[in-house]
């Protein structure tokens, strides 16, 4: 038993913003009680939630864990903890792997792994197409028993429109999401930064904007024609998030994620050759910051999510065409999604949708992203006011590739219940359960 | 003014005042060059790495022979790896040869930034030959010290740059050279190698020859760099040379004492005709000597003689 005490319980799946506490029992949320209807005596953990938010459990539903296969870079048991730290109580994994995720073994794998090792919830995406080669789809209904909860190529988008046309209307028996990495390959290739005046004045190889948004388009298209499900994963670009917006206006069936670097920070983050502002797609103008910030406020965006994605320091310690791309973002994804708050546009209930609700709808985790009585007892708790400075030593991931750091932030997760047990604790008094 | 700049590695964060600093240094440099004894002590001692991580002759060779006249020892370390790929060798091998104790290591490479990178990590001083199609601060300062002796100034001539502006590391230098100096400078090629977000560097963007040309003061032709192309931007060679050539025709539109340059090796036929390159316009081969004065003063700066000889 445990009582998270009169905080402010934010759970938009129930229509729910209102100053109470939460009883968890048997890893479900058992109770809410308004404020002063707290038990005096409470025969078990009380986590005193005054002048805190309580919200479902956040879910980051793009994210690399690197394991099997690059361990070095990543693993589950520091990804998990990454996450935790970060405020998350799930994280969906992306299938580039090695081996890559396209066979329940390897499914099966990264579950039992996180089951013993892990300190969140580990809900892993399986490859489109064997092996990511765009070719041939993988064993979806196979995968889906063995724990897939989506599939994706990410890394990499489908580049053949068949290919994608057929997975979308054979998902479709088994109701399955297919998420993809919209880029066209032609149009980006050899490309390392976005096109546009900073790109050219350091004469690096561009890549034009349209290499997502064709990708967006003929992803829509495809989904609206076969009436199959499809996520588009981190858009970056403002006519990415004009055709989402067409896409759900046409009744097609696509929901749309962004990062919190594309709505933080744009290209002029790359000047001095910085490698740790380099990512796939890339960071872009002004322009598209303003329209991606535009989407997350009318609603046209659905998630936020990380795109965490680990690299050694020596990828990224060299020329910035050679670099790898990606950025860590478990542990400044939601402060810097709280940045949003400040101007009044994006309300802490819409917040929670974007990094909680919508996750577990779009992806179908029933028992998350709700406070209801029955859902499962993953909780995070936020502190709203605190201000901190992101450093390496808040770093629990294996890997330091971040803008952020000396960042300046402002709200922290300061405890993470996961199935009712605590994962993550900065609370005087509460310690995570080993 | 005092010269404080350990590195060159673009023209980008050169003030106007540091620019006249390195030529009126490559004036004074000039005088040694017109000696009997072309050569000074001023770097003896010094050692200077020449690291080329991309084919170059005639900028190899000029800060060879610059770095030779002002007595500094010369190393040539050419590497036949031009792939970006292999950035952990750029990082070791440049290590490697910084723990030998030279003086500036010059560098070509074919990654933009890779200066910039190298910079960090090494103690010596680093000159910037040409980093992808990012700067080539040398090349800029010699077009800027060129012009400066046919015309005797630079504010308020036309210059206008032709070719593939995309890819070339030598106007993103001339632009800050000229450009500090108040130049009218512009662009001009095709569609598919000028971007338009070029315009944002001050320069006035054009993808006709003729306006480009109209009353220059100074034509400076690029090379069509087709080793850059993956893909191709134009359609060929042939309409290329009749689209963006510069050929008596055109350049008849220039001012009558107009200047024709090009950064070198020249395609004859192609950017430019024969007859032109071979022309009194022409001041190629002045931009060729000029470079080894640049570059006597900037090896001169870096090695600190200048602080020296106070």
């Amino acid at each position: 038993m445990l009582l998270i005490k009169e905080g402010r319980v934010i759970d938009p799946e129930s229509g729910r913003d209102e100053w109470g506490s939460i009883v968890v029992a048997d890893g479900k949320v058992a109770d809410f009680l308004p404020n002063g209807e707290a038990p005096k005596r409470f025969d078990g953990t009380v986590i005193d939630a005054a002048g805190k938010w309580v919200l479902p459990g956040l879910i980051d539903m793009h994210v690399h864990l690197r394991d099997p296969g690059f361990e070095w870079k990543e693993d589950i048991r520091t990804g998990t903890a990454a996450a935790a730290s970060g405020g998350f109580a799930s994280v969906v994994c992306m299938a580039n792997t090695n081996p890559v995720n396209d066979h329940p073994e390897v499914t099966r794998y990264i579950r039992e792994k996180a089951a013993s090792q892990g300190t969140a919830n580990v809900f892993p995406v399986a490859a489109v197409t064997r092996g990511l080669e765009g070719k041939e789809m993988t064993d979806f209904a196979e995968l889906q028993e063995a724990g897939a909860v989506a599939f994706s190529d990410d890394g990499r988008p489908v580049r053949s429109a068949l290919i994608l046309r057929r997975a979308l209307e054979y998902a479709k028996a088994f109701d399955l999401l297919l998420m993809e990495h919209a880029e066209d390959h032609e149009l980006s290739e050899g490309g390392a930064a976005n096109e546009g005046w900073t790109a050219h004045r350091l004469g690096i190889p561009p890549i034009p904007s349209a290499a997502e948004e064709i990708a967006i388009a003929r992803d829509i298209l495809l989904a609206r024609f076969t009436g199959g499900r499809i996520h588009i994963q981190h858009i970056s670009t403002k006519m990415g998030v004009d055709l989402l917006r067409m896409g759900k206006r046409a009744g097609v069936r696509v929901t749309g994620e962004t990062a919190p670097h594309y709505f933080t920070l744009t290209d002029a983050a790359i000047e001095g050759y910085n490698t740790h502002a380099k990512m796939n797609p890339p960071l872009r103008g002004e322009e598209d910051r303003m329209a991606i910030l535009e989407g997350i406020v009318d609603g046209t965006i659905d998630v936020i999510a990380s795109d965490h994605a680990p690299h050694d320091e020596y990828t990224k310690r060299c020329e910035f065409i050679a670099a790898s791309n990606g950025i860590i973002g478990l542990e400044t994804a939601l402060p810097l999604s709280m940045g949003l708050l400040a101007g009044g546009k994006v309300t802490p209930a819409r917040l929670v949708e974007l990094m909680s609700a919508a996750p577990a709808r779009i992806l179908g985790l029933k028992e998350k992203g709700s406070l209801r009585k029955g859902a499962d007892a993953d909780i995070t708790i936020v502190d709203p006011e605190t201000e901190w400075e992101f450093g390496e030593s808040d770093v629990r991931s294996k890997s330091r590739n971040t803008p952020f750091f000396g960042w300046k932030m402002r709200g922290r997760a300061v405890a993470v219940l996961c199935h009712g047990r605590i994962t993550h604790s900065l609370l005087k008094g509460i310690a995570p359960v080993a | 003014m005092e010269w404080r700049r350990k590195h060159v590695l673009g023209l980008a964060d050169f003030s106007t005042e540091e620019i006249e600093f390195v030529i009126d240094t490559a004036r004074s440099m000039e005088d040694v060059l017109t000696r009997d004894i072309k050569k000074v002590p001023a770097l003896r001692g010094k050692t200077v790495v020449n690291l080329f991580f991309e084919a170059s002759t005639r900028t190899r060779t000029s800060f060879e022979i610059a770095g030779k006249r002002l007595s500094a020892d010369m190393v040539n370390f050419s590497s036949a790896v031009s792939s970006v790929e292999k950035g952990e060798t750029l990082l070791d091998t440049a290590r490697n040869i910084d723990s030998m104790k030279p003086s500036i290591i010059v560098i070509r490479h074919p990654a933009s930034g890779a200066a910039h990178f190298l910079s960090r990590y090494v103690s010596c001083s680093v000159i910037n030959a040409g980093d992808g199609s990012n700067e080539h601060p040398t090349q800029g300062l010699l077009d800027l010290y060129s012009v400066l002796k046919a015309k005797d100034k630079v504010k308020g001539l036309k210059i206008t740059i032709i070719g593939d502006i995309l890819h070339s590391r030598v106007v993103r230098s001339s632009l800050h050279s000229f450009g500090r100096m108040g130049a009218d400078l512009w662009l001009c090629g095709p569609a598919s190698l000028v971007p338009r977000e070029m315009g944002r560097s001050g320069a006035t963007i054009t993808y006709d020859i003729r306006e480009a040309v109209r009353d220059a003061d100074v034509v400076m032709m690029l090379r069509i760099q087709l080793e850059r192309q993956k893909t191709a931007f134009f359609p060929s060679l042939r309409e290329y040379a009749r689209k963006y050539g510069l050929n008596s025709e055109i350049f008849s539109l220039a001012k009558k004492d107009a200047v024709i340059m090009h950064p070198g090796p020249i395609n004859r036929g192609v950017e430019l005709s024969d007859e032109l390159a071979d022309s009194a316009h022409s001041i190629i081969l002045n931009q060729v000597e000029s470079g080894v004065a640049i570059r006597m003063a900037l090896l001169y700066l870096l090695a600190g003689g200048h602080n020296a000889a106070h």
